[in-house]
């Protein structure tokens, strides 16, 4: 019960890292490129390192926070301008070889020893140089709390068969989300789309019951950086649903499903495929800011891994659906970990080393990730009609 | 399907479990100095062409004129931590250097920063060591290396280019069959003993044998299936991440050799290279001829080609495109496994992501030449190569050789969207 | 938006059988003839695909406000030109001579998408419905200026949620036209080969062209809706818009076109009203070799006896395709 105890205890904390949800941010952006629009980026983690080396590098040298966004926002737009004019005209292939490409040529560039005084070559930024602004913008207290103060252990001296209780409620109450999400009417009428939030919150209440995450809520891991990650994760999922269920929305689809016909009725495909892929360049700069926020800037954290693991979040959650790329990053990241600590408990040492459970968890990654696609290809959310997406 | 499907992937989480050596802990560390939010560092490594020099001493100045003494380890590295961020001066003691040295740059200038370890770069040569080569001298060096690394690019590339041609499938897992090739050469050869020749002939056999099994069991079954190139995509991305981390775990994140000892030199003239990279070249040479040929020369070749041209119309007119896919994907993976064995042998070493670093570049290689056309990615191949190993003498910076290739890639597609020897495409 | 919609009932005259004959007599029935008031021009367009040359048209005019059929045995180069004069192709001679022009417009270096703002919109003879998409959304996609795909609007509902209404309405209108109606909320994935070309003429109409161009619209249609779908084409006619389009069925080109041009291997072979190109040896020639010598559009199959056949074969298919649905129900 214990071993049981400490890996779900591991999923839920690193469900609620910060990076996790700097990720879903980026993935959300890749959402808006290959889900929605069928472009083929194959770079995002390049957008990422952009943006915190945006951020990072504007700040460390002294310039206000606002502005240090700016540059990280900034940098992406100029990034997506030069990737995407030559290749946005052409077929899908070209942009996913140029933007791998272009992502991995900024990571040598931002490793590159010439740079040591802006990037720091290999070794990067550490975060002491460029968090303290956001750190001082907290109103959070100090002191170590987990989030909700009541959790099992409260509950008649924290006995078994409470856990078990709470997790057969919370398994109940998860399969019914996903039934409601599957009947594709999760969100119909007020009183069904109550009844829904009604039950995620609890849903994630009980979670938080069940799996207390206590965190020191002074340094750069505490509560302020999570409260900020997720808060601006859910702002993202929300202004990508502003923007899909509109004409614009609906120009996306089109080209993703056919770029001559859209042409033929006098769209500028060019223009809108260019917007689709500054737009989740965007989001992938924000999600690269947010990602450094609670570390450093690593150049080498943020190379074609990063990209392929937002694919599997993508593909896992559900491409082109609104919920998909939040829910596949906390999926693909608390998995991930589990993966790892089950191996780690079970296996015995002379099997697998330490190391090698890590290496291990992301084998089932990869492997995970080509199942997705064969057998599942609309992931968790996706509807698989209007999924067939080929660019 | 789906049981051929499970069983590679049966396979390849039973990989790690299968191997036949564990990862050794990486070789012993020096010292490290860790900085922290009040703490910096300054760092370097004292070395000559020849190798690192240990016992050197040096001495960092702050501003307010307060020396520390260092001395090198067995590697040439050094270390000071430093608790005020500020220039410091870091000078090298000339009479704690080995004799016959003849010191580039001795004292440099550096800004320590808190949380941040900051270099110091100090250069020192043996006497003889001239470092100013003349300017073509260094030309026909890099030409040199440029041919080779565009040989064994070409090599990989090719297949590359066929499966494109044959199935429309961008294969991003090719890197990873680029590193087997290394691999294997690892394991049979340094590992296991084999001889060179044996051993090497048996690693291209392994590889395109998994090139057939890989057809066989999974692009096939999703062919007939009817799933969708973007989709087939992302499966090798899946497969390419997978490998990627069979051979963290089943070798670790160190470079291993194939040969366990070091490469005699030869000297022709300015040019200075390795007998392997000689034989690198020539085996190379031999094999794209070989393979040059028989496209266009034999019938199987031309039925390739034909394949590549126009599926439908091919399969139309009787030719069996399954086999011809089978055999694409069999030669294409023997192919990249003797590029990642010579590649190996070249640069004196293979490491878990050396085939996802030329990724990038055989990409480059097959869309410069034009997707799907193998010739294309012949001479894509050679341009890139030299490209990338020409733009350092020619006064780009070292670090950014990919980036110029990647900028003449870019170049290309504004004019020239099909490549260099691609068709445009039908609409409507 | 809705005043737009009214628009183009505009009384051009044209309506009268008479009228269009007076415009269509006053000049030479030549390859290239000139007419009084061309929508469009084209001059020397050369597309070679290697040594092959697939359309060499020296000069070209459609009238306005007429209905004029292109036609041409296979591969003679109809779809190229299409192609090519819409923007989704480059002539080889572009920059060195080629030239068009569309109601004035010099649309040279014109791409896709302009040539389509500009009031020219084509369908496609392999039709390209967006078959993930519902019916309706392929309908409102074909509109023209919507405030909602403005990226920055978008957002905000408020900016286009009454133009998104009136665009719906619109497109109900042209679907019940089109008995596509019922199909309005289906994937057009689902719908048949026919039915894809009926939606794919119906979201060309959506953005009000002033000229359309349709790729063998009726290649797959079954004969009663073909009727009903050239009455449709006619309207559009009367009500001013120019139609050009490439049919192989001669009896169609004959029922409604104003005037026909011919292609054969690239060339523009032949130009005048449909009886006297149908009998033009020239045409006959490029379609069915020098030993032949009747009528290409034989007019018997439009009498009445024909006609109730064709409308009892229509009530068999109808029948077929009730049990084929009843059939998939049941799966
Ligand atoms: N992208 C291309 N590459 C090579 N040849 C082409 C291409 N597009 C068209 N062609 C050739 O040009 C010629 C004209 O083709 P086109 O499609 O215009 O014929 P068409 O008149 O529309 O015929 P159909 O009535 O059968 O539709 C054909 O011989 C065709 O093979
Ligand atoms: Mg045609």
């Amino acid at each position: 019960m214990d071993t049981i105890q400490f890996i779900l205890n591991g999923m839920m904390r690193e469900a609620l890292s910060p990076q996790t949800a700097a990720v879903a941010i980026a993935v959300i952006g890749l959402n808006i490129h290959f889900g929605f629009t069928g472009l083929l980026n194959m770079g995002q983690s390049g957008f990422m390192l952009l943006g915190a080396y945006g951020f990072a590098i504007s700040i460390s040298n002294g310039l206000p926070m606002i502005l240090g966004i700016l540059f990280g926002f900034g940098a992406a737009f100029i990034f997506a301008l030069v990737l995407g004019a030559p290749t946005l005209k052409l077929r899908g292939d070209y942009l996913a070889i140029v933007t791998i490409s272009a992502a991995e040529i900024i990571r040598y560039v931002g490793r590159s020893a010439l740079l040591v005084d802006f990037t720091g070559s290999a070794q990067g930024i550490p975060g002491s140089q460029y968090t303290t602004g956001f750190r001082n913008l907290s109103f959070f207290g100090t002191g170590s709390f987990t989030l909700i103060p009541f959790n099992y252990t409260d509950v008649a001296d924290g006995a078994a068969w409470v856990r078990i209780i709470g997790w057969i409620v919370a398994i109940a109450v998860i399969v019914l989300i996903v039934m409601r999400f599957r009947s594709g009417n999760a969100f119909k009428g007020l009183l069904q789309s109550a009844g829904m939030a009604g039950l995620l919150v609890f849903g994630v209440l009980l979670l938080f019951f069940l799996f207390p995450v206590p965190y020191q809520s002074t340094g750069v891991s505490g509560w302020w950086v999570r409260f900020v990650a997720w808060g601006l994760a859910l702002l993202c999922t929300l202004v990508v649903f502003l923007l899909v269920r509109s004409p614009w929305g609906r120009l996306l689809r089109g080209i993703r499903e056919d770029e001559d016909a859209i042409r033929s009725l006098g769209k500028n495909v060019f223009s809108i495929k260019m917007q689709a892929l500054i737009i989740g360049g965007l989001f992938g700069a924000l999600g690269g800011m947010v990602y450094v926020l609670s570390s450093s800037v690593q150049p080498d954290s943020m190379g074609r891994s990063l990209t392929f693991f937002c694919y599997t979040a993508l593909l896992l959650g559900g491409a082109a659906t609104i919920f998909g790329p939040v829910l596949g990053s906390v999926l693909f990241f608390a998995g991930r970990i589990g993966i790892k600590y089950t191996a780690a408990a079970y296996v015995p040492d002379s099997i697998m080393s330490n190391q090698q459970t890590e290496q291990f968890s992301y084998i089932v990654v990869g492997v995970a990730l080509m199942l997705i696609v064969i057998f599942r290809p609309q992931g968790i959310l996706g509807n698989k009609r209007e999924l067939r997406f080929n660019v | 399907m789906r049981r051929g499907v499970a069983g590679l992937i049966l396979a390849l989480l039973l990989a790690p479990v299968l191997a036949l050596i564990s990862s050794g802990p990486a070789s012993a560390v020096d010292t490290l100095c860790l900085p922290g939010p009040d703490k910096a560092c300054i760092a370097g490594t004292i070395r000559t062409e020849d190798g690192p020099l240990a016992d050197v001493k040096l001495t960092v100045t702050d501003e307010a004129g307060t020396a520390t003494e260092v001395t090198t380890s067995e590697t040439g590295k050094w270390n000071v931590q430093v608790e005020k961020e500020g220039p410091y001066v870091v000078k090298v003691d000339e009479s704690t250097l080995p004799k016959d040295l003849v010191v580039d740059t001795g004292e440099v200038t550096v800004a320590a920063k808190f949380g941040v370890t900051k270099p110091a770069l100090l250069t020192i040569r043996t006497a003889d060591y001239s470092a100013s080569t003349s300017k073509f001298d260094e030309l026909v060096q890099s030409t040199v290396n440029g041919l080779r690394l565009g040989l064994l690019l070409a090599l990989a590339s090719v297949g590359l280019s066929l499966i494109y041609g044959t199935t429309g499938l961008s294969n991003f897992a090719h890197a990873e069959q680029v590193t087997l090739g290394g691999m294997l050469g690892y394991l049979l050869i340094n590992q296991h003993g084999l001889g060179l020749w044996i051993g090497g002939l048996v690693v291209v056999i392994l590889c395109a044998f998994t090139g057939w099994f890989q057809d066989r069991v999974l692009w096939q079954p999703l062919r007939r299936r009817g799933l969708g190139l973007t989709q087939m995509m992302i499966v090798t991305i899946g497969l390419s991440l997978a490998l990627q981390y069979v051979y963290q775990y089943t070798v670790g994140a160190r470079t291993v050799r194939v040969l366990q000892d070091n490469p005699s030199v030869r000297e022709f003239g300015p040019v200075t290279i390795t007998n392997q990279s000689i034989v690198a070249m020539v085996i190379s040479v031999i094999v794209l001829a070989g393979v040059g040929y028989a496209l266009l020369r034999t019938r199987i070749g031309r039925a390739t080609r034909a394949v590549s041209d126009n599926p439908a119309l091919a399969s139309a007119s009787g030719i069996d495109t399954d086999r011809v896919i089978r055999l694409v994907w069999t030669v294409a993976m023997g192919l990249a496994g003797l590029s990642g064995l010579l590649y190996a042998l070249v640069t004196n070493g293979i490491k878990w992501d050396s085939g996802l670093q030329i990724l990038l570049l055989l990409f480059a290689a097959v869309t410069l030449g034009g997707l799907g056309t193998a010739f294309g990615a012949l001479i894509g191949a050679i341009i890139i190569g030299l490209v990338v190993e020409l733009s350092p003498v020619l006064g780009m910076p070292g670090d950014f050789k990919y980036a110029t290739a990647l900028l003449i890639l870019i170049l290309l597609l504004l004019v020239r969207p099909q490549g260099l020897l691609g068709k445009p495409q039908r609409v409507g | 938006m809705s005043e737009q919609m009214a628009d183009p009932k505009v009384d051009t005259g044209l309506a009268d059988p008479a009228a269009r004959r007076a415009l269509t007599s006053g000049f030479d029935a030549v390859p290239g003839a000139g007419k009084p008031d061309p929508i469009l021009v084209v001059d020397n367009i050369v597309r070679q695909f290697g040594g092959m040359t697939a359309v060499d048209v020296q000069h070209l005019e459609v009238q306005r406000g007429l209905i004029t059929a292109l036609i041409g045995p296979n591969g003679a180069g109809k779809t190229t030109f299409f192609n090519l004069i819409t923007g989704f192709d480059k002539p080889t001679t572009a920059g060195k001579g080629a030239h068009w022009a569309f109601d004035g417009r010099t649309l040279d270096k014109t791409s896709a998408s302009s040539v389509a703002q500009a009031g020219m919109v084509r369908t496609f003879q392999l039709t390209k419905a967006l078959s993930a998409m519902t019916v309706i959304d392929n309908m409102m996609l074909g509109a023209q200026n919507q405030a909602g795909e403005n990226l920055l609007k978008s957002m905000f509902r408020g900016t286009w949620a009454k133009q998104e209404k009136e665009i719906e309405a619109k497109a109900d209108e042209l679907l019940a036209r089109f008995k596509l109606f019922e199909k309005k909320n289906d994937y057009a994935g689902s719908l048949s080969g026919g039915q894809r070309k009926l939606l794919e003429m119906a979201r060309a109409l959506m953005s009000d062209p002033k000229m359309i161009m349709l790729d063998e619209p009726m290649a797959g249609v079954n004969p009663a809706l073909t009727q009903s779908l050239l009455g449709h084409i006619q309207n559009l006619r009367d009500e001013g818009m120019t139609v050009l389009f490439v049919e192989h069925d001669m009896h169609v080109v004959r029922h409604i076109s104003d005037w026909v041009a011919v292609m054969a291997e690239g060339r523009l072979v032949a130009e005048g009203a449909a009886d006297t190109v149908m009998s033009d040896p020239a045409v006959i020639d490029a379609y069915l070799g020098a030993h032949h010598d009747t009528d290409l559009g034989d007019d018997a199959l439009l009498t009445d006896e024909a006609l109730e056949e064709i409308a009892e074969e229509v009530a068999a298919e109808d029948a077929e395709r009730e049990a084929e649905e009843e059939a998939e129900g049941l799966r």
